[in-house]
């Protein structure tokens, strides 16, 4: 039996993804940095080996779903539904909901993002990752622990089961953690590349962000603002500011939505004020906050990230207005670059062979 | 010289397959004598229309008087012989030119045939890497050979025509009399142009060829990187296009120093200014001993870039210096006068350079990285000094010698004053000079002055005609590839830039992106420097092309944007320096935009909107 110290952990301790899940581990990383992040606590996958031996003591649920046919997709979806209701409907052990009831408490009954923090390793980790649920703006105790029974839940949607069965995984070693954590409400938010998604360039930070909150442009309800800088120069090499027609913002809920909607429930979508909509969401200060902190990140892990931002609102500098909530590596361009052949140049026996190769051959356009 | 060659056509505008062909382009009504005033070989042929033309903006922004057609047929016989002929460059020969309305226009003619580009390059080797390897030796012979050019043409002599010869000529038996030097003399100053020439081009493109490649080389590994970031790696700190407006700095110093500073006030014309020092004793005259040291050779700048006799140096017309004084002075006297912070520059060139080069991903690549960008900064300082020696100084010089023969055709009644000799082709005034040779021998006037005066005053009167024409920036099929790296890298003729060029927004001006930053400004439209008496503390700079001659301006301006230009040309240089932003090479800023209008120009995207 786990002991309570491992049952919930606040992210400055969260431990590896094994146990804290990819995002949990990540955000750990990045608080121990010094790198700005919300406060929060992980639920470690202990708390789900804990509450799952309650739920499904037998194991016969997640028997039933790996006993089911890939083919079967009625089937598939009764046997997912079974272990979700079960999960859902069950009660948490009391030392579990104690640890969650004494961390949620250290952020003061604040409205919070309660996230699921998978710890599937494979290289398909990345798009599983988006079936699974985040809950935003769940205020209060009750509200927080059902969030944490759903997100473990959505370890076994439709979608993700379906998935499982297709390439045969075994569903006895399947963990989840889950990530609490204070929810900001920001002035504007959104992604941040600590390279070009467009062109690979290594020397830029892209950033994509639009008003309030970053759900807005994770879930494509608006076009995006996009601004390139250059970790060199600090020159914002491109701008494009478009007509963000609506804005995301936070709107607390004492209970979590039931499924379906889930997603939405703590977040108000209103029309953006017709002054804000054609106007720049991050002032040039911030955009050079925000690549600073990318900077800061990508030199911690020593590869190219992939970060979802929020700058916050007041007058504070705009260094200590940025926060951030999640670092991945960025995998696109690494991929393509493991598969390129071999280095754009390397030396000649004289620097003057570089001009003479050059000119060996019909230049392009 | 009679009109043939060109078939006449309407002006059909811009189509949508390209750009109009040469033989669209009409006459500027009220101007249709222009051919008169250019060589056959300058005019666009019927088979020119398979061809894709731009027009030289940058170095010929307005129309082109007769003599000054030198300053295109030199230069292009030079740049042609050198890539073409000398070095062998594989993947392109030289540079053509056309006049249309008084515009030039110019081609590069690549090779494309694989099989050719594999023969020129076996030659281009060995010669490239000879000069590549000896660069600085190269260099050093190079700069003692453009002295003596100067020397030389500075040296010739004008004859003065006397009623008759000293005595002396017949005791030392010289047994040549002075009008067989008018002819030998004018000729020399040709002569000595089109060597200047070829020394220009000498190591030049070579340089170009440096920075090509370096600049491929960091667009590849760094696909977004602006071209103005690139050169801020290769630039140089000490370059000497900027002493003549560190002389002028150091003048003001000095005007302080010496309790003159009353003198440079807004305004005074310069004979007024260096009249009243001539009466302030000792301070005064060391002063004007000290602008005369200065004058020689750094006054020798011109107000354009030497391809025009009116863009005259500074040492021709004070009008530069004189106005930029004041400014100069008030700021010493305020504390805020500043020196160019080279050591920050210099620091700035290496963290630039470092912070790129740490962001390779790979040993080879660095490696590859420090041996493009030492070539680079090897080849750098001749690049950008080049300038000064042949556009500035030797040019300066060439133009006031041929002036002085203009001098002597006015004083023989051949032409009505001096400057009426730049409305002669060069083989025009061979043919004046041989009247007046004639006339003089003979004891009777020359017969040029029933005939010149009269074809200058129509060349002068088709000028002002030509000034408003608004040229189209490129004429012909869009290129099948653009090989020539003068092309891409001085006048920034790109894909890119021939899109732009294709497709004009309404409201909104694209160039390069020269030097960072943003600012929204007034706008000053000066089209030439000496009006630079017209602008204002604060507003924008808006002008067809910046010479090294124009950096006092940059002290007052908050912004610049030139219609032609490129990453490297002299506006974004300065601008760089000065840490105000720039857009460079727009194409026809200087049409759409009008003193007073409110504009923004972005630095960083390279683009300039009318506000208001």
């Amino acid at each position: 039996m786990a002991d309570a110290d491992s049952i919930v952990l606040p992210l400055a301790r969260a431990p590896g993804a094994a146990a804290a899940g990819g995002k949990g581990a990540s955000l750990g990383e990045l608080v121990r940095a010094g790198i700005p992040v919300p406060p929060g606590f992980v639920v470690t996958t202990d708390a789900f080996a804990a509450a799952m031996a309650g739920n499904d003591p037998g194991g016969e649920l997640r028997a039933g779903i790996e006993a089911s046919d890939a083919a079967d997709l009625p089937g598939l979806a009764r046997a997912a539904a079974r272990t979700r209701d079960a999960i859902i409907a069950g009660p948490l052990p009391a030392r579990t909901a104690a640890a969650i009831r004494d961390a949620y408490a250290s952020l003061r009954d604040a409205p919070v993002a309660v996230r699921s923090s998978a710890t599937m390793e494979d290289s398909a980790a990345a798009s599983f990752a988006g079936l699974q649920d985040t809950y935003l703006g769940i205020q209060g105790t009750e509200a927080v622990l059902d969030a944490v029974r759903r997100c473990w839940a959505s370890l076994y949607n439709d979608e993700s089961v379906a998935y499982r069965r297709r390439l045969g995984l075994p569903e006895g070693a399947l963990s989840m953690a889950v990530v609490v954590q204070l929810m900001v409400a920001p002035r504007s938010a959104g992604v941040m590349f600590t390279r070009s998604p467009v062109s690979g360039d290594r020397s830029v930070v892209a950033i994509e962000g639009t008003w309030g909150l970053g759900s807005a442009l994770v879930a494509g309800d608006v076009t995006p603002d996009s601004f390139v800088i250059s970790k060199i120069t600090g020159e914002i090499t491109a701008r494009r500011v478009s007509a963000k027609a609506v804005t995301h913002q936070l709107r607390a809920v004492r209970v979590v939505a039931p499924p379906g909607d889930g997603a939405a429930a703590g977040v108000a979508v209103a029309d953006t004020p017709a002054e804000l909509r054609e106007r720049a969401c991050l002032s040039d200060g911030e955009i050079r906050a925000l690549a600073a902190v990318a900077r800061r990140v990508e030199g911690h892990y020593g590869s190219p990230q992939d970060i979802e931002w929020a700058v916050l609102d007041g007058d504070a500098p705009e260094a200590e207005r940025v926060v951030l909530l999640q670092s991945r590596p960025e995998t696109v361009w690494a991929a393509r670059d493991a598969a390129a052949s071999g280095p754009l140049a390397a030396p000649k026996a004289r620097p003057a062979d570089h001009v003479l190769s050059l000119f060996a051959k019909p230049q392009p356009r | 010289m009679a009109d043939d060659a060109v078939e006449q056509g309407p002006l059909a505008g811009e189509t949508a397959a390209g750009f109009p062909l040469p033989s669209q382009i009409a006459d500027v009504p009220g101007a249709e004598g222009w051919r008169d005033m250019y060589q056959y070989f300058t005019r666009f042929q019927p088979a020119d229309d398979q061809r894709f033309w731009f027009y030289n903006s940058m170095h010929f922004p307005e129309p082109v008087p007769a003599f000054d057609t030198i300053t295109s047929e030199v230069p292009y016989q030079a740049i042609g012989a050198n890539t073409a002929r000398l070095f062998v460059f594989p993947t392109t020969l030289g540079i053509e030119h056309r006049i249309v309305n008084g515009r030039v226009y110019i081609t590069a003619n690549p090779v494309l045939d694989p099989a050719e580009i594999e023969r020129r390059a076996a030659e281009f080797g060995p010669r490239a890497a000879h000069y590549f390897e000896h660069w600085d030796e190269l260099y050093e012979g190079w700069k003692d050979r453009l002295r003596a050019l100067i020397a030389d043409v500075e040296a010739i002599e004008v004859p003065q025509l006397p009623e008759w010869e000293d005595a002396e000529a017949v005791f030392s038996a010289r047994g040549v009399a002075q009008n067989h030097y008018l002819r030998e003399g004018f000729q020399k100053c040709v002569t000595l142009y089109s060597t200047m020439w070829h020394h220009h081009t000498e190591m030049l493109m070579l340089g170009y060829g440096a920075y090509v490649v370096f600049f491929q080389f960091c667009t590849q590994a760094f696909p977004e990187i602006s071209d103005q970031t690139v050169a801020r790696m290769v630039a140089g700190i000490d370059v000497i296009m900027y002493r003549p407006d560190d002389e002028l700095r150091r003048l003001a110093r000095l005007a302080v120093e010496l309790g003159l500073d009353e003198e440079f006030t807004e305004g005074r014309r310069a004979a007024v200014v260096l009249a009243a020092l001539a009466e302030r004793g000792e301070a005064g005259a060391r002063w004007l001993a000290e602008f005369e040291k200065a004058r020689d050779p750094w006054f020798n700048v011109s107000t354009g870039d030497g391809f025009y006799h009116h863009h005259l140096s500074w040492n021709d017309d004070l009008t530069v210096p004189f106005t930029a004084l004041p400014g100069y002075v008030a700021a010493v006297k305020a504390g805020t006068l500043k020196d160019r912070p080279t050591r920050h520059l210099q620091a700035e060139r290496e963290r630039i350079a470092t912070g790129y080069r740490d962001l390779l991903a790979s040993e080879e690549e660095k490696a590859a990285f420090d041996q493009m960008l030492g070539l680079c900064r090897l080849v750098f300082p001749f690049v950008e000094d080049h300038k000064f020696y042949c556009e500035h100084q030797f040019t300066t010089l060439f133009f006031r010698k041929v002036k002085e023969f203009g001098a002597l055709l006015a004083r023989q009644g051949v032409l009505a004053e001096a400057d009426d000799i730049f409305h002669l082709h060069h083989t025009e005034v061979d043919l004046a000079l041989a009247d007046v040779m004639l006339a003089w021998a003979a004891g009777s006037p020359p017969l040029g002055g029933t005939r010149f005066p009269a074809i200058v005053a129509e060349r002068k009167r088709m000028l002002a005609v030509l000034k408003d024409w608004s040229p189209p920036p490129a004429l012909g099929p869009v290129p099948e590839a653009l090989n020539d790296p003068a092309v891409r890298m001085l006048w920034g003729v790109t894909q890119e830039r021939i899109e732009q060029w294709l497709h004009p927004s309404a409201d909104e001006m694209r160039g390069v992106a020269a030097s960072p930053g943003v600012v929204e400004g007034i706008a000053r439209v000066l089209h030439d420097v000496n009006e630079i008496g017209q602008l204002r503390e604060g507003e924008v700079l808006v002008c067809p092309v910046t010479a090294p001659s124009w950096a006092p301006v940059f002290a007052k301006i908050k912004a610049a944007v030139s219609d032609i230009g490129g990453a490297m040309s002299h506006a974004a240089i300065v601008a760089r320096e000065y840490g105000m932003p720039a857009v460079v090479g727009t194409g026809d800023a200087t049409k759409r935009i009008r003193t007073g209008d409110k504009i923004r120009v972005d630095g960083d995207r390279g683009t300039v909107r009318i506000l208001a």
